[in-house]
């Protein structure tokens, strides 16, 4: 059986008193994207720099492609986007691109790649003065130039715009059904939903959750929708099956949950025009990864 | 657009190919660089055109392009190994550059020697300019090229050393002007134009045993003086060479 693209059980890494991870696992595949999603400071960076063997684990075994991190054969066969981007601010894109792709033996045409992301009329531009969208696709071109197995994304598309967003997310699709495995951290809900199969929720060091998104967000379903406030819920209620929940959070902003079946949207709806209220935004909905994650992580803000 | 295939292919390219890309990347970057540029070329040689021309400073006996050529060769020495290669490679440090490469199959030891056959190129592209200026002001060198060659090469990895010991410990801010700083000092308390004999008895001991001094004067004994073997000088760049390398082996810090 081949083995896993990552495997990491019960890793630890402490600076000083704080545990940047604690006794975190995951698994990543071939062929598959695992998202790392977590608030700041949750242990993403430390994870994932541990993997690409910048860092040494404290305790706890990790294996990349079924070697030590550090294993210096493993340089040829994982690529890396670095948060801090790592291009000499004085290279031009072409430059640069090129002496990466010329580390390898059989990497991409760097023109090509150039052309795929949308920089080539930027490859004689120098790096420092590249937009920041540029400058993540020039790193992100840099990762996958030498045609690895296994790539590392730490948060690819912080800063994007929405079309430097969908190229990036077209790139790393095309990878997975290449068969790379790509491992990317992000705090965008909605790019994990769209590109993972598989969600790693990390929180102070660990793994709270993990699973396919849809796994994750249930096959439970919701009907919300926006009316006046202070609707009267209990006579609502009494009109529909027992297990429903129904609440108002916040004022004005309905969801009510159960066994959605059509007759309670009839119902629903009756009680309404029975009631003289007009709905707005009335729909039926799965709760979202961002509902998860929030529910998991909490709402404060985090320092 | 061209089609592009993703499926997996890892692969390092041979050794030397990644030497060489690195190399050449290098140099290209160096030299498109102005500021660089201003430091290793504009400056020792603006410097030798000034003195060996105007009688600014008693230089002794004998003709001032005689003794000047070999000190500004010894600057040009300091200027890339040293000034140049810490603050290149500190700000490298600074925005991640040696961490990115560090992820590719290009190994350290092969960047270094990148950076080493860099700084080599660099210096004999100032040699050679800056021969051809002295040779048009009237230098006549004497003594034995390989002596010469000795010279240079410890002088070479002695400021190495040191240079990259600062990029690879301190902030690269802290490299700029600390490098800059020491650049300005050993100019005028190395025997580069300045002669020591300026100095009192005890002060010059001291300075004598600096490596651009050791440099400088090493050159002087040879192509002015026609010295077969400027002992005391090679040693003294030995030490330092040795020194400069350990420590920045020992300490040097790739993040």
């Amino acid at each position: 059986m081949e083995p896993l693209a990552v495997a990491v059980n019960g890793l630890v890494k402490r600076y000083g008193m704080t545990a940047a991870a604690d006794g975190l696992s995951f698994e990543a595949r071939s062929g598959e994207v695992t998202a790392l999603l977590g608030p700041n400071g949750a242990g993403k960076t430390t994870t994932v720099e541990i993997c690409e063997g910048y860092r040494r684990a404290d305790a706890g075994s990790v294996r990349v492609l079924g070697r030590d991190p550090h294993d210096p054969e493993l340089r040829t066969r994982i690529g890396v986007m670095l948060q801090s981007g790592g291009v000499p601010t004085h290279a031009r894109a072409g430059e640069f691109l090129r002496l990466i792709a010329s580390f390898y033996a059989t990497p991409l045409d760097p023109a090509a790649l150039l052309e795929r992301l949308g920089l080539t009329a930027s490859a004689r531009t120098s790096y420092r003065r590249l937009s920041g969208g540029q400058q993540q696709r020039l790193a992100l071109a840099a990762a996958v130039v030498g045609r690895p197995e296994l790539v590392f994304l730490d948060e690819p598309t912080a800063g994007l715009d929405p079309q430097a967003r969908h190229a990036t997310w077209e790139l790393v699709e095309d990878l997975k059904a290449a068969g790379v495995a790509v491992i990317l951290t992000t705090h965008h809900m909605d790019e994990a939903e769209r590109l993972a199969d598989e969600v790693v929720i990390v929180d102070h060091g660990s793994v709270i959750a993990s699973g396919p998104p849809s796994s994750l967000t249930g096959a439970e379903r919701q009907l919300r929708f926006r009316a006046r406030p202070g609707l009267g819920l209990d006579e609502l209620l009494s009109a529909l099956p027992p297990a429903t929940i129904a609440k108002e959070s916040p004022a004005g902003h309905y969801v009510i949950e159960g066994d959605l079946v059509p007759e309670l949207l009839a119902t629903v709806t009756a009680w309404c025009a029975s009631n003289g209220v007009m709905t707005e935004d009335l729909r039926i909905e799965r709760r979202t990864l961002e509902d998860v994650f929030l529910e998991l992580t909490g709402r404060e803000l985090r320092s | 657009m061209t089609d592009l295939t993703f499926s997996p292919s890892p692969g390092a390219a041979p050794r030397s190919r990644m030497i060489r890309a690195q190399t050449a990347y290098e140099l290209r970057t160096l030299l498109r660089n102005g500021e660089q540029l201003l430091l290793i070329l504009i400056i020792p040689v603006a410097l030798l055109l000034l003195f060996s021309s105007a009688p600014l400073l008693d230089l002794g006996a004998g003709r001032r392009v005689d003794f000047l050529t070999p000190g500004v060769l010894a600057l040009a020495v300091m200027s890339t190994a040293f000034t140049g290669q810490a603050i290149g490679t500190g700000f490298e440090r600074r925005y991640g550059v040696l961490k990115r490469l560090g992820a590719t199959p290009l190994p350290r030891s092969g960047l270094i020697i990148a950076k080493t056959l860099t700084v080599l190129a660099v210096e004999v592209l100032q040699a050679l300019v800056i021969c051809v200026v002295a040779a048009a002001l009237g230098w006549s060198p004497h003594g034995n090229p390989g002596t010469v060659i000795l010279l240079l090469l410890l002088g070479t990895a002695a400021f190495s050393g040191f240079g990259l010991l600062m990029a690879g410990t301190l902030r690269a801010e802290a490299t700029l002007a600390a490098a800059n700083l020491v650049y300005i000092l050993l100019l005028a308390l190395g025997g580069v134009i300045f002669p020591l004999t300026k100095f009192s008895g005890g002060v010059r001991s001291v300075l004598e045993l600096l490596p651009i001094s050791a440099l400088a004067d090493g050159l002087r004994q040879v192509l002015q003086h026609g010295a077969g073997f400027p002992a005391r000088d090679l040693v003294i760049l030995a030490v330092w060479a040795v020194l400069g390398l350990a420590l920045a082996a020992r300490f040097f810090s790739w993040e």
